[in-house]
């Protein structure tokens, strides 16, 4: 998680584009929770006061906050397998800083000296070699409550599209043992538990809550099914449906569960009497 | 042109601040001294010119007695005066000055912080000496505090405040050719690329305003009379420092320049931004025709790192040495 963090930061174009990637962040969110009307408010909210406090910031100003996150994030390395796949991070778990590609909006193209006279005419122009292949820049996102934000940072790295990827990574065929681990599959069944406790305000049309995909990629699993549905080979490996859905009856018994201790506590508290640790340790010397 | 040497390493990484690299040749010591700021220390490391020893040694930013204060710091830089060198460090508390080897420390101001904490953050930045006495400090306010320093001993004291900038303060620069004709001592640049132009005394004199494009100046040297100014934008603008006059505008690199350096023997400039290039530069001035000529002279990339200091290791620009942030080394460079 801080990796993707200063992943965003680090290579942030302009230190104003902060706010762009907070913004794809906002809309991801926005998505996520359009379902429930309270979380869609409040998150329309803060993206409001984001606005009102950030915008007037200076380039200047962005870059202080952007070298003072950074700070908090130096000397971490920790290789993460979704960035090495895409070639963002080498072996070595520092990024990859390109020197080619679009230059920031607002930023010249490099290779030119321009030279003036006292008059401020220009008198002479040449070019040197930059040593990396620099294009112009792409239009500017939009720093409004609802816009393109243009800039790929900041969206789910998941889903993607990254042309420059060769190939997907395929797991070896090898027949691999295949008695379940029974440790794994009561993880998962916890991890199902816990997921199964929040509810949505209002019956989604489009899924029964969400999937959560540990391993591969959205893209994988349905090159995968497309495989083996076709009869052309043995899947690589078993997949475990777990229902996350609350369990009604369950839930209850632990919310009675949580009130009996509730009401305990409270019956302790004798009104009028100081209920301080000495008279507590005196009742306890009685009793003896 | 240049070829890596073996680099010297540090004993953390460099922060990503601008011009977070200074260097200061003792050469009857046969010795030169490096700094590099990691949060809230500086790293010095003292390197023998046969590269056989290196020595190391850590500063806090830290107030005098008050044991567990710490802050952020920003700057540091080594200043040199005919009669003494200081090591000046500047955080988000106040202003340090050591010896220069780090031994001890001589002097601390502390910055005025306001009652009620405020959004604005509050920190120095901009170290450089000017002249035969005065060390001069620039604020996140955009004021530039000058401190006249005795030729020993520590009854430094603060002799003017100038108030010109109106946004914090990124860096300072003076004269560095060692020419007495020059009529400008010191350079000053801000956040919004204001660039004020000074003449030191008792009372120091503004004698040029050059106004920025609300684009961060992040680094500013002056040479010969000639402001070089770098950018957020990636671009080197050479101004005469006393008349404003824009001489030469290079679209130099394609992020955030971060450190400038100009050799005063040759002529000879760096430059260094996130793109993780350094550049080497020659600029001739024509005092006759008033003119200012740029040649792009060489190329160095540090792969995959945003470089944050540059600076050459001598006058004559035979060898530099760049940091890049998130490194733990110095990595030099030298002439072939």
């Amino acid at each position: 998680m801080i990796m993707a963090f200063k992943y965003q930061v680090f290579l942030c174009p302009r230190p104003k584009d902060l706010l762009l990637i907070s913004y794809n962040h906002i809309d991801t969110i926005r998505e996520l929770v359009k379902e429930t009307p309270v979380a869609l408010n409040q998150v329309e909210e803060a993206h409001r006061k984001i606005i009102e406090v950030y915008t007037s910031l200076s380039e200047g100003e962005f870059q202080l906050l952007r070298q003072t996150l950074l700070i908090f994030l130096q000397d971490s390395h920790i290789r993460v397998s979704l960035f090495m796949k895409n070639k963002v991070q080498n072996p070595n778990g520092r990024f990859v800083l390109s020197t080619s590609g679009p230059v920031p909006h607002g930023i010249e193209v490099p290779g030119l000296i321009r030279m003036f006279d006292d008059k401020g005419k220009e008198v002479t122009r040449s070019e040197f070699p930059t040593g990396g292949s620099y294009t112009s820049p792409i239009r500017e996102g939009s720093f409004e409550l609802h816009g393109d934000r243009v800039i790929r940072l900041g969206l789910n790295m998941y889903t993607v599209n990254h042309p420059e990827e060769t190939h997907t990574s395929k797991a070896a065929p090898v027949k691999a043992d295949d008695t379940p681990n029974l440790l794994a599959k009561e993880e998962l069944n916890q991890l199902a538990r816990l997921m199964g406790s929040m509810k949505s305000e209002s019956t989604p049309k489009s899924e029964p809550g969400f999937r959560i995909n540990l391993f591969t990629t959205d893209e994988e699993e349905e090159e995968e099914e497309a495989r083996t549905a076709g009869g052309a080979g043995e899947p690589l490996f078993g997949v475990i449906n777990i229902q996350a859905m609350q369990d009604e009856q369950f839930a209850t018994q632990l919310a009675q569960i949580a009130g009996q201790f509730a009401d305990e506590g409270e019956q302790s508290d004798n009104p009028g009497s100081s209920s301080n640790k000495g008279d507590d340790l005196l009742d306890m010397m009685d009793q003896l | 042109m240049y070829h890596r040497e073996k680099s010297i390493q540090i004993k953390n990484s460099a922060s990503s601040l601008y011009n977070n690299l200074s260097v200061q040749r003792i050469a009857p010591r046969r010795l030169t001294y490096f700094t590099v700021v990691h949060a809230n220390v500086v790293n010095m490391v003292s390197a023998s010119w046969d590269g056989l020893n290196y020595s190391h040694r850590q500063l806090q930013s830290k107030e005098p007695n008050v044991a567990t204060s710490t802050s952020l710091i920003m700057q540091a830089a080594f200043c040199v005066l005919p009669s003494r060198d200081l090591l000046v460090v500047t955080s988000q508390k106040g202003i340090q000055m050591y010896e220069s080897d780090g031994s001890i420390m001589v002097y601390w101001h502390a910055l005025d912080t306001p009652e009620t904490p405020t959004a604005q953050a509050v920190f120095a930045r901009g170290i450089s000496a000017v002249w035969q006495n005065y060390i001069c400090v620039g604020v996140s306010s955009g004021s530039i505090l000058v401190f006249d320093i005795p030729t020993k001993g520590s009854n430094i004291t603060l002799s003017e405040v100038l108030e010109e900038h109106k946004d914090p303060i990124t860096d300072l620069a003076s004269e560095c050719s060692g020419s007495q004709e020059c009529i400008a001592d010191l350079v000053s640049a801000d956040d919004v690329g204001n660039i004020c132009v000074w003449k030191s005394g008792e009372e120091f004199q503004l004698l040029n305003k050059i106004s920025g494009f609300d684009m961060t100046c992040s680094s500013v040297k002056l040479w010969k009379g000639t402001v070089v100014a770098g950018y957020g934008t990636g671009q080197i603008r050479i101004y005469e420092a006393v008349t404003g006059i824009l001489h030469a505008e290079i679209n130099a690199h394609a992020r955030w320049i971060y450190s400038l350096d100009i050799a005063p023997f040759s002529g000879l400039l760096l430059s260094a931004a996130e793109d993780s290039l350094v550049r080497v530069w020659h600029l001739t001035l024509t005092p006759e025709t008033n003119s200012v000529e740029v040649a792009h002279l060489h190329n160095e990339c540090v792969t995959d790192t945003q470089i944050c200091g540059a600076k050459f290791c001598d006058g004559d620009g035979y060898a530099f040495a760049v940091t890049g942030y998130d490194l733990s080394e110095i990595i030099r460079y030298t002439q072939t």
